[in-house]
């Protein structure tokens, strides 16, 4: 007997096909999913998928959390792309606030490009330095 | 002969950028592919997404999601703008500006005040010279391959607002991708999420949630919505790389037009040339 299982994320879809068992690592301690199992809908904490197929070697597939959704003959792992946290995501959130000030409070273009340029070309000359220091 | 010399010159030179916009327009045809499968690859993630909440919504009915519950009043709002970060692509982004535009004016009008979020350096480089709206995020220089990654941070700023009911409504600007030759820019509202009515309730089953339903239902809707733009991004890759071809492709022909013109002119210089030093052999000769 065996259950259909999607795992898709927001970018790809992963795997497609019939399975006899899926273990995913769920938020609340890792559960196995047979078929005929109960719905159910957890979230997932990053961790590996374990799938069984009969005379097949077990596979193993990474995800970075997401939500398992079980259905009586269906199975769906929606994956997240990234590793998620509410302080990660803080960050980010943080950093796109700021682009929009830096680019509010730019001046000329292509002046700005000029000095972009200049203060690259400056840190990758420190950065080498750096470099040098250490190996030496 | 210094006229014909000059569109000699000027031939070579067009010849030059015919070549450049026809590479572009090849590597714009093969890059446009791989967006476009990259567009269906987003579809099956956001159809059960979406099948799931659904469920949800309707299963746990004493539990509103503020992402799911019409504010009464709308003071401010939202509006998440996906552009391009290259330009040379018709007027793909122009479209999408003044569509977006339009909707904002409309809000304008109402008392209702603009936040956005603008993804792509060249909707920066618009609404940065536009007043009455401001900017809260910004993400640029994603390149052809968009991660969900890189624009969590856009959307948080956002949904933050929303929570916070410092936004009241979430809208999204896009371009929509028709077909390889049409691109339609379109403004849709994200937040609140239309509570769909669901006849499925006959058959009455719930699933198990873990931990509970609600913060399963909240992790969901940011998905959800994540989701949204990022298929709205990576389709707008599909969109920027459709309409460069093709803008590519009419520059080609222009350049082979120009470059005929040309070429009939510098034949008739070449003959008057030949024709002016005939005649003055043969006047200097009559003149002996």
């Amino acid at each position: 007997m065996t259950i259909q299982l999607e795992i898709v994320s927001a970018e790809s879809e992963i795997f497609s096909g019939a399975v006899n068992a899926v273990i995913a690592p769920a938020i609340m301690g890792d559960v196995g999913i047979y078929p005929k199992h109960t719905p159910l809908v957890t979230q997932l904490k990053p961790g590996e998928v374990k799938i069984e197929i009969d005379g097949e070697e077990d596979q193993y597939i990474f995800v970075s959390g997401g939500l398992l959704e079980v259905q009586p003959d269906v199975v769906t792992v929606l994956s997240d792309t990234a590793i998620r946290a509410e302080d990660l995501d803080e960050n980010l959130a943080l950093e796109a606030q700021s682009k929009a000030k830096e680019a509010l409070s730019e001046k000329a273009g292509e002046i700005d490009s000029a000095r972009a340029l200049a203060e690259l070309a400056e840190a990758t000359a420190r950065l080498r330095l750096i470099e040098k220091m250490r190996k030496a | 002969m210094s006229g014909a010399k000059q569109i000699r010159t000027q031939i070579a030179s067009i010849k030059n950028t015919q070549k450049i916009t026809k590479a572009m327009e090849m590597v714009a045809a093969s890059k446009m592919r791989k967006a476009k499968e990259r567009m269906s690859a987003t579809r099956p993630y956001a159809s059960k997404i979406k099948s799931v909440i659904n469920h949800l919504a309707s299963a746990s009915s004493e539990y509103k999601h503020p992402f799911m519950v019409a504010r009464p009043e709308v003071k401010r709002v939202g509006m998440i703008i996906v552009t391009s970060d290259r330009g040379l692509c018709g007027g793909l982004n122009a479209n999408l500006f003044k569509a977006a535009l339009k909707k904002i004016s409309a809000l304008q009008e109402q008392n209702i005040e603009i936040d956005l979020s603008v993804i792509g350096s060249k909707g920066m480089a618009f609404f940065r010279r536009i007043s009455g709206v401001n900017v809260v995020s910004h993400v640029s220089h994603l390149g052809d391959t968009v991660h969900v990654a890189d624009l969590i941070g856009s959307i948080k700023v956002m949904l933050d607002n929303y929570t916070a009911g410092t936004i009241d409504e979430l809208y999204l600007a896009e371009n929509e991708f028709v077909n390889s030759m049409t691109q339609a820019a379109s403004v849709t509202p994200v937040l609140p999420l239309p509570a769909e009515a669901s006849e499925e309730r006959a058959h009455h089953w719930d699933y198990i949630y873990e931990p509970t339903a609600e913060e399963v239902l909240d992790a969901l809707l940011v998905r959800y919505i994540e989701s949204m733009v990022y298929s709205a991004v990576v389709e707008n890759v599909a969109c920027e790389m459709s309409a460069r071809m093709i803008a590519m492709k009419s520059a080609s022909d222009n350049a082979g037009g120009l470059i005929d013109d040309l070429q009939l002119a510098y034949n008739k210089a070449r003959q008057a040339s030949i024709t002016q030093e005939l005649s003055e052999i043969v006047g200097g000769a009559a003149a002996v």
